[in-house]
């Protein structure tokens, strides 16, 4: 369960509270400004709040690092060329972010874990899985933002963060992408809060809403049922 | 005609100063930390070793030291920018400025400590073959090192700091452990350097910064390898290039050139290497 309390930054988020509970699907949406990236930051640990805890089952989190809080909480960025490193193969990415967390399957040498990482691609149906030793920058935004999600999934999690993730892609692979987070990441229940404000995303989008405006949530509906 | 001894004394020059270079690839490039802390740490390495020596410790435990002292001043510098938000620039320019005092204190307020008649870690030995032997050895963990997860995770926070925090790297811990090994091989070179011309001056490091880079700019231009950890084997070899350009460059005034053109040509050298990389990396 994530718990916001009384969250303050600045005058971006202004006591924000909210609830999610353990493997709810949480999409948050408002206009530009309302703080959406604000409060993603907040919660990866990237901006620390002014005031306000923030805790994930049961733990405070409120003043852990970035890398600390990554055991528990794994992001998916807006920008794929920030979520990943083009500098780097596409094996070494999957290897980086799979050390973020010990899960079954993962081994501590990078050539062991090749089969592993074949197989977590395999479900992206990309060929990605033939092209482990090329590097990141030769993919296209769809495939490098593909790619984020599996390395976000790729060792275990308790909370999965995906901001605005099909922003900068064009709508047909924005489409691609939220049906694998639908494949990857919807059937596992675990905790995911998604950030957009992609029409098309939203209208498609099968799960809890939040709206926030002016830092504080406006609006919320439950939209399971 | 340039002496076949000249170009082995190049060579050597150029394999001990190929430590340098590794270790400002380590910082410029690996993790994108602009270090400048260079010129102070490796003449920390001279004095380190040339003091120790001349004290009548064994050589080899002497340069060890040094080695350990240039890893402090790396430390101080990531510290200075870690922990004190100093820009990495100011932070390594600040420490080099007070390495300065440092060095003297430890000369004994001498500028020169002569090692002409003391053991040596090249003593009774090949010179050019333990250095090669030194140098194929250090490569050989500094490949090792970039090369395990702790590399990984170094170049990383080179290429991408916020992924890299993200995805649960101490991206503050990892720009710390990288200035420090960083300056550790710097000085390792100022003591390898020292005892190999049997002597250690306190300006022994200016502009080595500046050599460095260029070494790198060069062995990166010259022998480009695809896997990245390998890229420091071209770090010696651009070291070794530039030393026999500059031997060739001064060598019996050829071109009109004189020693003390020495930084002006070390300059143009820079400026070109950096030239054709934009040129290359435009088209």
């Amino acid at each position: 369960m994530l718990e916001l309390i009384d969250i303050s930054v600045g005058n971006i988020l202004i006591g924000l509270s909210m609830v999610i509970r353990r493997g709810e699907y949480v999409l948050i949406t408002g206009e530009n400004g309302a703080g959406k990236t604000t409060l993603f930051n907040t919660i990866s640990g990237i901006i620390k709040p002014d005031s306000g805890r923030l805790m994930l089952n049961d733990r405070d989190i409120t003043n852990l690092p970035p890398y600390k809080r990554a055991v528990w909480i794994s992001s998916v960025l807006q920008d794929p060329r920030v979520g990943t490193i083009g500098e780097m193969t596409i094996a070494e990415n999957l290897y980086l972010a799979s050390m973020r967390r010990k899960s079954p399957g993962q081994n501590k040498c990078m050539k062991k874990s090749i089969a592993f990482f074949k197989e977590k691609l395999k479900v992206l149906e990309m060929n990605l899985e033939n092209r482990l030793d090329e590097k990141v920058r030769n993919l296209s935004g769809g495939q490098r933002q593909a790619l984020s999600l599996v390395m976000a999934t790729i060792a275990d999690y308790e909370l999965l963060l995906l901001d605005e993730i099909t922003a900068s892609l064009d709508p047909k692979n924005s489409k691609t992408i939220m049906n694998l987070v639908d494949k990857i990441v919807r059937d596992k229940g675990k905790t995911c809060l998604v950030i957009t404000h992609d029409t098309d995303c939203i209208e498609a989008f099968r799960g809890s809403r939040l709206i926030l405006s002016n830092g504080k949530v406006a609006k919320s509906t439950n939209m399971n049922s | 005609m340039i002496a076949m001894q000249e170009i082995l004394t190049s060579i050597d020059v150029g394999l001990i100063f190929g430590i340098v270079a590794i270790g400002i690839y380590l910082t410029f490039r690996t993790i994108n930390f602009a270090d400048l802390t260079c010129d102070g740490s490796f003449a920390l390495g001279a004095a380190v070793s040339a003091t120790l020596i001349v004290d009548g410790v064994n050589p080899y435990l002497a340069s060890i030291i040094s080695l350990i002292s240039g890893g402090v001043a790396g430390f101080l510098t990531g510290i200075l920018n870690i922990k004190f938000k100093i820009a990495d620039l100011l932070a390594g320019i600040i420490v080099a400025f007070m390495l300065y005092s440092v060095n003297l204190r430890i000369m004994n307020n001498s500028p020169n400590i002569t090692l002409a008649d003391e053991r040596v870690i090249f003593s009774g030995m090949n010179t050019s073959l333990a250095i090669f032997a030194i140098i194929s050895f250090l490569v050989l963990i500094m490949v090792c090192l970039l090369f395990s997860r702790f590399g990984l995770k170094l170049r990383a926070v080179g290429y991408n700091r916020q992924f890299a925090l993200i995805s649960g790297v101490n991206t503050n811990l990892m720009t710390i452990s990288g200035v420090s090994i960083s300056n550790a091989l710097i000085a390792l070179g100022g003591s390898l350097f020292s005892q190999y011309q049997g002597f250690c001056d306190i300006s022994q490091g200016f502009g080595g910064l500046v050599i460095g880079l260029t070494s790198v700019i060069i062995g990166e231009k010259i022998f480009a390898f695809k896997k990245e950890p390998l890229i420091i084997i071209s770090c010696i070899f651009g070291s070794i290039l530039y030393r026999i350009f500059i031997n060739i460059a001064l060598h019996g005034s050829t071109f009109g050139i004189r020693t003390q053109d020495l930084n002006l040509l070390t300059g143009f050298m820079t400026i070109g290497a950096l030239l054709i990389r934009k040129r290359c990396r435009n088209a």
